[in-house]
């Protein structure tokens, strides 16, 4: 049995990792069976590849999301029920379409807490069922809370929903994987884009809540980093008045044009609303006729639904065949994140968590994600390196890093906190 | 004086060989995004005639005796069949959906196809223009080559990262060798040897031993100003002695020139942005190269490996086949 023979090799090894293969093997004599395989495979034999694939080992992969339903201000906007958890299925699928050359097999379970709930118990759940990979899309905080607790069960934790630059800063953790861009790698994507057209004076109309200030903070940043100008700001403020309402229409039109009078000249006005107040209502109804960009407008993203360049076109058509609807910047970040666990463990051939997690933290680990060059982890806090989409509702517009934008290392790093900047102290 | 006779004598037999024209050729390359077939004469290097035809054309082959094209019109889930003769689309082939890419067998009775979206190679017999059989691949199934002695289908899987070798007789798999990422063409050396495979996002070559069926070296590119990530492989062509291959780079828009016994790089040589594909003209003269995003193809010449020229073609030109004789 491949579990037994990887306990004795693994118990001659010295320290901790003695612990993490025992609490792991543990949890895997204690795990249920109700975890899924997930879709889109035709069933199709194993081929007979000498002795290879005769013996199947198991490799089981949790997701994890607080989730509750949204309002947006376009009724196209509002999340579909399984954002995010649509990607990792197809990812599992892919991995399992592969797996069958190899003698593995990925097993998915999805356990849902509300925002802002405690997550312990739901985390504790998933790996006492024998998941050691866990995808998170959870606040910062939830995310956090359970960090130090992964770490002690020698669980790996994938982000792929929280895109706030703490959890790779002074919140980084060494268990703890991001394949969602921060908000300063977005940020920095549309700036390059913006002083690549040479708009670079820009007003910024922010929403009330932390995370839209965060958002503008990112923006800010960028504009002193690429050489933007911000020259006025101004806050919405949430009056927590009905997203959407029958006459509403008439109203915002009116409100926004005198909302945005009165700024200086400037070439781009920029929206900070993450928390979908006012952004969607800004472009087309400014005072001046000026472009839109942040949260609204040309949006910058770690995926777009119409993006066919980079052989995007074979994963998109994978996904709405099997899930029913376009794919989704979360959706890309959770298929991402279930690819990287699916080529570590076809890498080493192997369902050891000890042997996966060696190769991702590996130097020659790279994963292919249709966005034109290979992803690799910064190492200083293990996000993933990735191009942002910049694009409007329909179709995209660009991708940065932007042609001249250069970076000692690699281009990708000109988006994002830096190596030198960064404050991420491992733990 | 002998020596000036011998020297005038090389002279003008050098002369001769520059003065007597290439045989003429007509090349057809597939234009991805405005659905036409470029014809270009490998002569006067020229378009002589542009075809329209399905969407999204992308994979194309042509019959041995010259009589027809087949063509993957990708987004018409289709392999649409032209007759050279009167550049009239005569018929289609039962391809799976979103056929791109395919390898007629040795003896040109069999169509082998990669249909990504499901995951399977398609074994199309041509005669009867019916499917023989479906081998299920890994994800996302994209090059095809076949050994010379036509037993030994390579198929590459650009998701799962596989060369899956499968034995023509049975449409059994018996082989899967992991490559580098974004695996994107499979090409055989003409004595059944090596099969090379190319990695896009990995950007290397891993030359497979046919025998055991094993990466027996990989061939690694390195371009001065380019960055790595930019070096991105995908058609190969290997000549017929065996002695020569020819690799395209992608965004770094340049063809590498190898020696296929030793595998190292000799040259890269300058073409157009985004190379895609290469194809040999029939006395192996010239190598031609699709290059996507300037929308032309270059002519490069073997014996130098210099470029001659550049032909603009349609939009997105993606793959190159020429007429044999």
């Amino acid at each position: 049995m491949r579990l037994a023979s990887e306990m004795v090799y693994s118990l001659e090894q010295m320290g901790r990792a003695v612990l993490h293969v025992l609490i792991r093997f543990a949890y895997a004599l204690l795990a249920a069976s109700t975890f899924s395989s997930a879709v889109a495979q035709e069933p199709s034999p194993a081929p007979t590849d000498g002795t290879e694939a005769e013996q199947v080992s198991e490799i089981k992969v949790g997701y994890l999301r607080a989730y509750a339903p949204q309002l947006a201000l376009s009724v196209l906007d509002v999340p579909p029920r399984d954002e995010g958890v649509a990607g990792a299925e197809v990812a599992i699928g892919d991995n399992n379409t592969t797996g069958r050359f190899l003698g593995q097999k990925f097993t998915f379970q999805v356990s849902e807490v509300k925002p802002d709930a405690e997550v312990g118990p739901a985390f504790n759940d998933l790996v006492s069922k024998g998941a050691f990979y866990i995808l998170a899309d959870l606040s910062a905080a939830q995310l956090l809370s359970i960090a130090d607790l992964a770490r002690e069960k020698g669980v790996l934790i994938f982000n792929v929903g929280a895109t706030d630059d703490r959890l790779r800063e002074e919140g980084c953790r060494a268990n703890v994987f991001h394949t969602a861009p921060t908000r300063t790698m977005l940020a920095d994507g549309l700036a390059q884009y913006l002083i690549w057209k040479q708009w670079r004076r820009w007003v910024l109309v922010h929403g009330s809540h932390e995370r839209d200030k965060l958002y503008a903070e990112a923006l800010r940043r960028a504009a002193t980093r690429f050489g933007g100008e911000i020259v006025a700001e101004k806050e919405f403020t949430d009056t927590g008045t009905a997203r959407r309402t029958d006459s509403g229409v008439v109203q915002i039109q009116r409100q926004i044009p005198v909302f945005t009078q009165g700024f200086p000249d400037h070439d781009v006005l920029l929206v900070a609303d993450e928390s979908e107040v006012f952004g969607t209502y800004v472009p087309y109804r400014t005072w001046v006729p000026r472009p839109v960009a942040g949260t609204a407008g040309l949006i910058p993203s770690a995926w777009h639904p119409a993006s066919e360049q980079w052989g995007g076109t074979q994963i998109q058509n994978r996904f709405a065949k099997a899930i029913g609807r376009r794919m989704l910047s979360k959706d890309m970040a959770a298929w991402t994140a279930a690819r990287i666990i699916g080529e570590a463990a076809t890498r080493t051939q192997s369902a050891d968590p000890e042997k996966l997690e060696a190769f991702i933290r590996g130097d020659d680990f790279s994963v292919a994600a249709f966005k034109g060059q290979k992803l690799t982890f910064r190492k200083w806090n293990w996000q993933l390196r990735q191009p942002i989409f910049l694009g409007d509702g329909r179709s995209v517009v660009s991708t940065s890093p932007q042609e001249g934008f250069l970076h000692q290392i690699t281009d990708l790093d000109t988006l994002g906190i830096d190596q030198p900047e960064t404050r991420c102290v491992m733990r | 004086m002998l020596r000036r006779l011998t020297v005038l004598i090389a002279g003008f037999a050098t002369a001769a060989c520059i003065g007597s024209p290439a045989s003429a050729y007509l090349v057809y390359v597939s234009n991805e995004r405005d659905n036409t077939v470029s014809v270009v004469d490998s002569t006067s290097m020229e378009v002589v005639r542009t075809i329209d035809v399905g969407q999204r054309p992308r994979g194309i082959t042509i019959s041995h005796d010259g009589k027809f094209l087949y063509l993957c019109a990708s987004d018409d889930d289709t392999i649409q069949i032209i007759e050279t003769a009167t550049y009239q689309i005569v018929g289609t082939l039962p391809s799976g959906p979103d056929p791109e890419l395919f390898v007629l067998s040795p003896d040109g009775k069999t169509l082998y196809v990669a249909n990504e979206d499901d995951n399977l190679v398609t074994v199309i017999d041509l005669e009867s223009r019916s499917v023989r059989a479906e081998v299920p691949v890994g994800v996302e199934p994209e090059g095809m080559g076949v050994s010379p002695d036509g037993k030994t289908l390579v198929n590459t899987s650009e998701t799962t990262n596989m060369a899956h070798f499968i034995d023509t007789a049975t449409h059994e798999i018996t082989h899967n060798v992991l490559v580098d990422s974004r695996p994107r063409f499979a090409e055989f050396k003409p004595d059944n040897s090596e099969v090379w495979v190319s990695s896009e996002i990995g950007g290397t070559v891993s030359v497979i031993d046919n025998r055991s069926r094993e990466i027996k070296h990989k061939i690694t590119f390195e371009i001065p100003g380019l960055r790595e990530e930019s070096i991105q492989p995908v058609g190969v062509r290997i000549t017929a002695d065996g002695a020569r291959a020819y690799v395209a780079l992608g965004p770094a828009n340049r063809v590498a020139v190898i020696d296929a016994k030793t595998y190292q790089v000799e040259k890269y040589v300058l073409v157009g942005q985004r190379v895609w594909q290469l194809a040999f003209t029939p006395d192996q003269k010239m190598v031609i190269s699709t290059n996507g995003v300037s929308n032309d193809i270059t002519f490069i010449d073997v014996a130098t490996n210099e470029a001659i020229q550049s032909v603009t073609v349609g939009a997105l030109p993606w793959g190159v086949v020429v007429h044999p004789n």
